[in-house]
């Protein structure tokens, strides 16, 4: 049953308003000052439900003043502000259902369960975010192992193409200089020319193929996998285009693995085609250009993202399966035929300035009609596992998809630090 | 989505963010308003045969005929009740029956007896009861002039205008045509005969007769083609018009829906005001062109009078309007004395339409209130809505996914914005089928409704008239196996293309059709609906994608009835049939609430429009106020357009902007097009938030004025929103006024719809009276031009001294939040200090108001320093629980005290605060229930 407010306000003033920290200014009896100090009025008008301070503090329990806030103690649970016009509107807004205290809305306190399944929550977060902050360091230090790798890989290729070309600048002058007397002492050098010829090119050769091992051997494990040759497309022995398994297992011997000392065996079969990819300048290039760019990108302050890159991520839908290629693209397949749409490339990390990281935008995808050029939003979240849990289209050919990764795992608070924290028993 | 839809409508509408004018036909492209655009006027063939003159009790009838082609009309003119007059004209024995227009008319209009004054062979006069008013008529040529005392009011066929295509055979096909309107009337061959005879026996000497009969055919009279489709017109030519002279008048306005500034423009040199309920892509202000909706009334006005024409036909129109000094008519006799004022202006208007018959209502005024009421009395008042439906209402295509509802719905309690509606549009449905849900985005439709009604909120979805043509929908099976489709000329069910692709439409012409439409509500039938959960109809018009101007082709069938004859109608039965199934689902309990693109007069009874698609652009959204203006005089108040602007991105200050003007709109809604990135109010910043939600907060703390306004719309038929000249119908300053406008009479809104704005000037209006800023209380004279000078945040309104008017400061995040609530009162005072306001209260949301007369109508009254409050409504009963919070009087002097009484007699004195700078008196806590009597004593 409904008891109008007015009639019950003449016979029962509300209790003084419950944030502890306020409590001192509302002394029973005595005369109120606005906490604004606009005015003073006197106690009986606290809370009467007419709003006579400009600031709404002299109605923290009533709906009456159109900038006022109720404080909920919410025990059990989390205590919180919310707006005065909440308070006997119909609706349950506090836990402790103490903002329905003359609405008719029956409400049941749901701060415990509330505060329970918080608690829960709180600790899993917990477990996953202690986790994935170890994930993350293990990231952070692959991460710098790895552009340490790239870095050494790119001044050595740049350092060996320099040396490349010294050497056939060396062996042109060698050539030069042996073809000057050649006439008179071709017979007579071309022994020992042939021989040094040859000496050359041994070491040349050694050192070539040294340096290709360290370049196939990606992962630095001190092996060449068929994975690892896999990717060097410029080895493919019928030349088209792909690489398979099989072929690759046949460069390796059959093997699947080779160490340095059976790398020499494999080496005189993908020489050739290897030093053309290195010597062909255009090649290089562009080698040393992704390394270049893969350097250049921010990875986070502790390049923790790095391991995102040149991955692909995927999550199916009843109608699409959606690809996330981190610094890359996003892209959308339907599942039933049709082509793959553009959904963005690689932009720039968009998250707010204190948490630059937790959002990655990727923009310039394929137009829509009579709209923008389609664009995604990638929020991070942390999580032990790296998958696309969501996506979305909130408007239309603005996608949002949502990523965990333990790359966006802050260092865990003490689980006690977290429940304490939030909760007042 | 719709890939395909995007893509077809890229592939068949222009790319460009104009209308494609091409795709709609100019009255040049429309064959019977070319032909009938083509008469000259001084030609007028007809003349009234005075001897078949029959008076009886309620009308007079009379034979016309054309002496060209000596086919006879039937004139009927009737007095009817309220100052009015009726006149139609039909054949006198048309080769089939001629369409008449059901169901517009709340019932048949009650007459009063005409007397004949004088009559001579020159012609008759007749009295109209008061006001020395009498209707002459003239027989060669025939006319009609409505006078009062020696002022004529308004002449029809003074420009010989009148021109009634008679059915005919189609001469070439003779046989054929013959066997094919056989087949379809019950006209009996010797009805022809007899009408030979007739015509024999009248005019034995006309040796000529046949030749003359033997009219020309011209091109389009038989078929027609337009871009690709062609109108066969087995009923030949059928056009109707009639001209009506102004004399004294030089503002005209009505005949909505046009994107065209409040008074009408005189249409010489280009195309007349269309009347065509169309589905137009992208429209373009400022030109008659049709558009979604059409109300054939237009209202008359000058500074001695109001007056209205309502044309009772629901084919293609088309209105012409010229305007210029009165040209020297002979009158006869009767009228020579007027022949002074040749001078006076005058304005001619003359309506053409493809079928029917004419029918004619001539509303005489005097004033605009009178005509208001008239207008009602014909053809019904504005449903009263659900106090919610007037609350603000967020909309998008789409709201994707249950989650994106709970997610903008929690969006407006993390900003604190009050809502009380979110919709659906199409993307909602399983692949378009309406009445469904999609299984994926939507699989718990209860639990969705279910969240909004614990906040008290409620739900839209879009029901669309076109149904999907495939067997394993029941809708569609059972619409098909009932046989309610409409039919194609060849007899099938009618099909076009619109959203689901291939679609049937119901045939909502017909009765048994629309009971089992509205059956379709249930909540049994319409799976996963709940009662806080309303309709839409869009695209009633109805839009078909590849018809003839992307509508119904006008040689469909309703029932024996041509789409051509119709066309008009049928949004307006779309409405009804959805607005009756929400009644009974309630068991005739709860008022629905319908919203509905296309109308037509008589829809006001059935609920809101808007005004279809517009685009976010400044243009748009001043011409949201003169669409709303013209729709208000012509019985639609419940009117808004899209906030923000349907097509393209409102550039953010266009979009705070829109929402302060939408604020102070009757059907305040956002909407967006798929294609636009999200709009929702927080999206923009904390400054555009703080602005948007200020806006809306202003519309809620001011609905209870609202709710009033349309009690008053839905008893007395006076619009919500008016132009100035309602109020203030002799300041000529007012006339053509259509960038501010009244509510109801007490406020004053002039919104800024100008980029960058600095400043906006306002006029008001009243010699002597005065006007208070709502927003600082601020007094100023009425008949000035005020500027205001304006920032981001401004919306300039003002309350009229002599008002009061009641407002519920405490905005809460749904109307029915605020329920309960109390009230404050804004007495404005008069400079003669005196103030006059209403109060209307029931529970927002049933028929009991009406049924068990539950409300309470209270009238405030201050004159002699007291307030008072007294029951209006004796007879009526209702608790409420809210009370009188807070009393500011405007204007006010300083009292020493103030004194509230109570009819138990109990007195007591109120504390009160005063502003002398401002004047400005403020009662503190009268706490008097709302509904009782109480006076405040000033002293």
């Amino acid at each position: 049953y409904f008891i109008p407010l007015n009639l019950l306000l003449c016979t029962q003033p509300l209790p003084v308003p419950t944030i502890p920290t306020e409590r001192q200014f509302y002394e029973e009896n005595k005369p109120f000052t606005c906490l604004d100090g606009s005015s003073t009025i006197p106690f009986d008008r606290v809370n009467d439900d007419y709003c006579d301070c400009r600031d709404g503090s002299d109605e923290p329990g009533t709906a009456a003043c159109p900038n006022g806030s109720f404080h909920c103690t919410n025990a059990g649970f989390r205590p919180t502000f919310i707006p005065s016009s909440r308070i006997n509107d119909g609706i349950c807004d506090c836990c402790d259902t103490t903002d329905e205290y003359n609405s008719g809305a029956t409400c049941q306190n749901t701060c415990r369960e509330m505060g329970r399944k918080e608690r829960e929550s709180l600790q899993i977060m917990a477990e996953i975010t202690k986790e994935g902050f170890l994930l993350k360091q293990q990231l952070i230090h692959e991460a710098k192992r790895g552009q340490e790798d790239k870095q050494g890989k790119l001044t050595e290729l740049q350092g060996s193409k320099k040396g490349l070309e010294e050497k056939v600048e060396a062996l042109r002058t060698v050539k030069e200089t042996a073809e000057d007397p050649e006439k008179e002492a071709k017979e007579r050098h071309l022994k020992a020319w042939e021989e040094q010829k040859e000496l050359i090119r041994m070491e040349k050769d050694k050192t070539r193929m040294a340096e290709a091992f360290l370049e196939l051997d990606d992962d630095a494990d001190g092996y060449v996998s068929v994975a690892e040759l896999q990717s060097h497309l410029e080895l493919d022995p019928d030349s088209d285009g792909s690489l398979s398994e099989t072929e690759t297992q046949g460069l390796l011997g059959g093997a699947d693995k080779v160490d340095t000392s059976t790398f020499e065996t494999v080496w005189s079969g993908i020489k050739d085609k290897y030093l053309q990819s290195l010597i062909c300048d255009p090649e290089c290039i562009s080698i040393c250009r992704n390394l270049e760019k893969e350097i250049g990108f921010d990875f986070g302050p502790s390049a923790e993202f790095a391991y995102l890159y040149s991955q692909c991520y995927e999550l199916s839908t009843s109608e699409y399966i959606y690809r996330l290629c981190p610094f890359n693209r996003v892209s959308q397949k339907p599942k039933f035929g049709g082509s793959e749409t553009n959904l963005g490339l690689w932009g720039q990390w968009a998250g707010p300035e204190d948490n630059l990281y937790s959002v990655m935008k990727y923009d310039h995808g394929q137009g829509c009609w009579q709209g923008p050029n389609r664009s995604t939003t990638v929020k991070l979240t942390c999580g032990k596992e790296t998958v696309v849990t969501s996506t979305s289209e909130p408007s239309r050919c603005e996608y949002l998809m949502e990523f965990t990764t333990p790359a966006v795992c802050q260092e865990p608070a003490s689980l006690d630090e977290v429940l304490h924290g939030h909760t007042e028993l | 989505m719709g890939p395909l839809l995007v893509l077809w409508l890229a592939g068949c509408l222009s790319g460009t963010w104009a209308v494609d004018r091409g795709n709609f036909k100019t009255c040049d492209q429309s064959a019977f308003c070319k032909r009938q655009r083509a008469l000259k006027p001084g030609q007028s063939p007809y003349r009234a045969l005075l001897e078949t003159l029959e008076l009886t009790n309620t009308k007079l009838t009379l034979q016309l005929i054309n002496d060209n082609n000596k086919v006879r009309l039937l004139l009927e003119l009737y007095r009817l009740q309220g100052n009015m007059t009726r006149v139609k004209i039909n054949e006198l024995k048309p080769l089939k029956p001629r369409f008449e227009v059901p169901d517009v008319l709340i019932n048949d209009p009650p007459t009063e007896p005409l007397s004949l004054l004088s009559r001579d062979e020159n012609g008759v006069v007749l009295s109209l009861g008061a006001d020395s008013q009498r209707l002459i008529v003239s027989a060669k040529p025939f006319r009609l002039d409505i006078m009062e005392g020696r002022e004529v009011l308004l002449s029809l066929n003074s420009r010989g205008l009148l021109a009634f295509e008679h059915l005919r055979i189609r001469k070439d096909t003779c046989q054929e045509v013959m066997s094919l309107s056989l087949s379809h009337s019950k006209v009996d061959p010797e009805g022809t005969e007899n009408k030979e005879e007739t015509e024999a026996a009248n005019e034995p000497a006309e040796g000529e007769e046949e030749a003359k009969e033997d009219e020309k055919v011209e091109d389009g009279m038989w078929e027609e083609t337009f871009k690709s489709h062609t109108d066969s017109k087995p009923n030949g030519p059928s056009s109707i018009s009639l001209d009506f002279s102004l004399p004294g008048v030089e503002n005209v306005y009505g005949i909505p829906e046009h994107a065209d500034s409040l008074k009408l423009k005189a249409t010489d040199g280009g195309d007349p005001y269309r009347l065509f309920n169309l589905d137009v892509f992208q429209y373009e202000v400022f030109n008659p062109m049709a558009l979604y909706g059409a109300i054939p009334v237009m209202l008359s006005h000058s500074a001695q009078r109001t007056m209205g024409i309502f044309w009772l036909n629901a084919a293609e129109t088309w209105v012409d309007i010229s305007s210029n000094t009165a040209g020297k008519t002979v009158f006869g006799q009767m009228l020579d004395y007027v022949q002074g004022s040749s001078e006076t202006p005058q304005t001619d208007v003359r309506w053409i339409s493809e079928s029917g018959i004419i029918d004619v209502f001539i509303m005489l005024g005097p004033t605009p209130t009178d005509v208001f009421s008239q207008y009602a009395s014909l053809t019904g008042t504005q449903a009263f809505p659900p106090l919610s439906a007037l609350a603000y209402h967020q909309c998008r295509w789409n709201y994707n996914d249950q989650e994106d509802v709970a997610a903008v719905d929690q969006g407006f309690d993390d900003h604190d914005i009050p809502y009380d509606f979110i919709w659906l549009d199409i993307e909602h449905t399983d692949g378009k089928r309406y009445f469904t849900w999609d299984p994926h985005k939507f699989p718990q439709p209860k639990d969705m409704l279910q969240g909004l009604l614990d906040k008290r909120r409620k739900m839209v979805t879009i029901v669309d008239p076109h149904i999907k043509v495939d067997s394993s929908y029941k809708i569609h099976n059972e619409i098909r196996s009932k046989g309610f489709y409409v039919k194609s000329k060849d007899g099938g069910d009618y099909e076009g293309w619109c959203w689901p692709g291939n679609s049937g439409y119901p045939d909502f012409t017909n009765p048994e059709m629309r009971a089992w439409w509205a059956s379709m509500f249930a909540y049994d039938q319409y799976e996963g609906s709940m009662e806080n959960m309303y309709t839409w109809n869009d695209m009633n018009e109805p839009s078909v994608f590849n018809g003839p101007e992307v509508t119904m082709h006008k040689d469909a069938l309703h029932g024996n009835w041509e789409n051509r004859d119709l066309h008009n109608l049928y949004g307006l039965y779309v409405q009804r049939a959805t607005a009756e199934g929400l009644i009974e689902r309630s068991g005739g309990v709860e008022r629905p609430f319908v919203l509905a693109r296309a109308f037509f007069a008589g829809s006001q009874r059935y609920g809101a429009v808007w005004t279809g698609d517009n685009a976010a652009e400044w243009e748009h959204l001043k011409i949201s106020i003169p669409m709303c203006l013209s729709l208000g005089l012509v019985g639609v108040s419940f009117c808004g357009a899209d906030v923000g602007g349907f097509f393209k991105s409102p550039s953010t200050e266009l979009l705070v902007r829109w929402y302060q003007t939408g604020a102070y709109q009757p059907f305040f809604r956002a909407h967006a097009h798929l294609d636009t990135p999200r709009r929702e109010p927080w999206l923009f910043g904390p400054e555009n938030t703080a602005l948007i939600r200020e806006a809306v907060r202003q519309r809620y703390a001011l609905l209870p004025y609202w709710y009033q306004l349309f009690y008053h719309a839905h008893h007395s038929g006076q619009p919500v929103m008016r132009p100035l000249w309602v109020e203030y119908p002799q300041d000529t300053a007012t006339f053509s006024m259509d960038d501010q406008f009244l509510l109801g009479r007490d406020l004053l809104v002039h919104p800024v719809t100008e980029e960058g704005a600095r400043g906006v000037t306002a006029y008001l209006p009243g010699k002597g009276e005065v006007w208070f800023d709502v927003h600082t209380f601020q007094k100023h004279n009425g008949a000035q031009n005020l500027y205001i000078p304006v920032t981001i945040s401004s919306i300039p309104v003002f309350q009229r001294g002599g008002s009061i008017i009641s407002r519920k400061a405490r905005v809460r995040r749904s109307s029915s939040c605020m329920e309960h609530d109390p009230y404050t009162l804004f007495v404005a005072l008069s400079p003669k200090r005196f103030a006059q306001g209403e109060l209307y209260i029931d529970d927002g949301h049933t028929f009991n108001f009406d049924k068990q007369k539950q409300f309470i109508h209270r009238r405030f009254s201050f004159a002699n320093n007291a307030l008072s409050s007294r029951n209006l409504a004796p007879g009526s009963q209702f608790t409420t629980f809210s009370w009188v919070e807070k009393i500011v009087i405007l204007g006010a002097s300083k009292p020493s005290k103030a004194t509230l009484k109570t009819p138990d007699g109990k007195e007591s004195q109120l504390e009160f605060e005063f502003d002398a700078s401002m004047s400005v008196l403020t009662l503190r806590k009268p706490g008097v229930n709302a509904g009782l009597d109480w006076t405040v004593v000033l002293q």
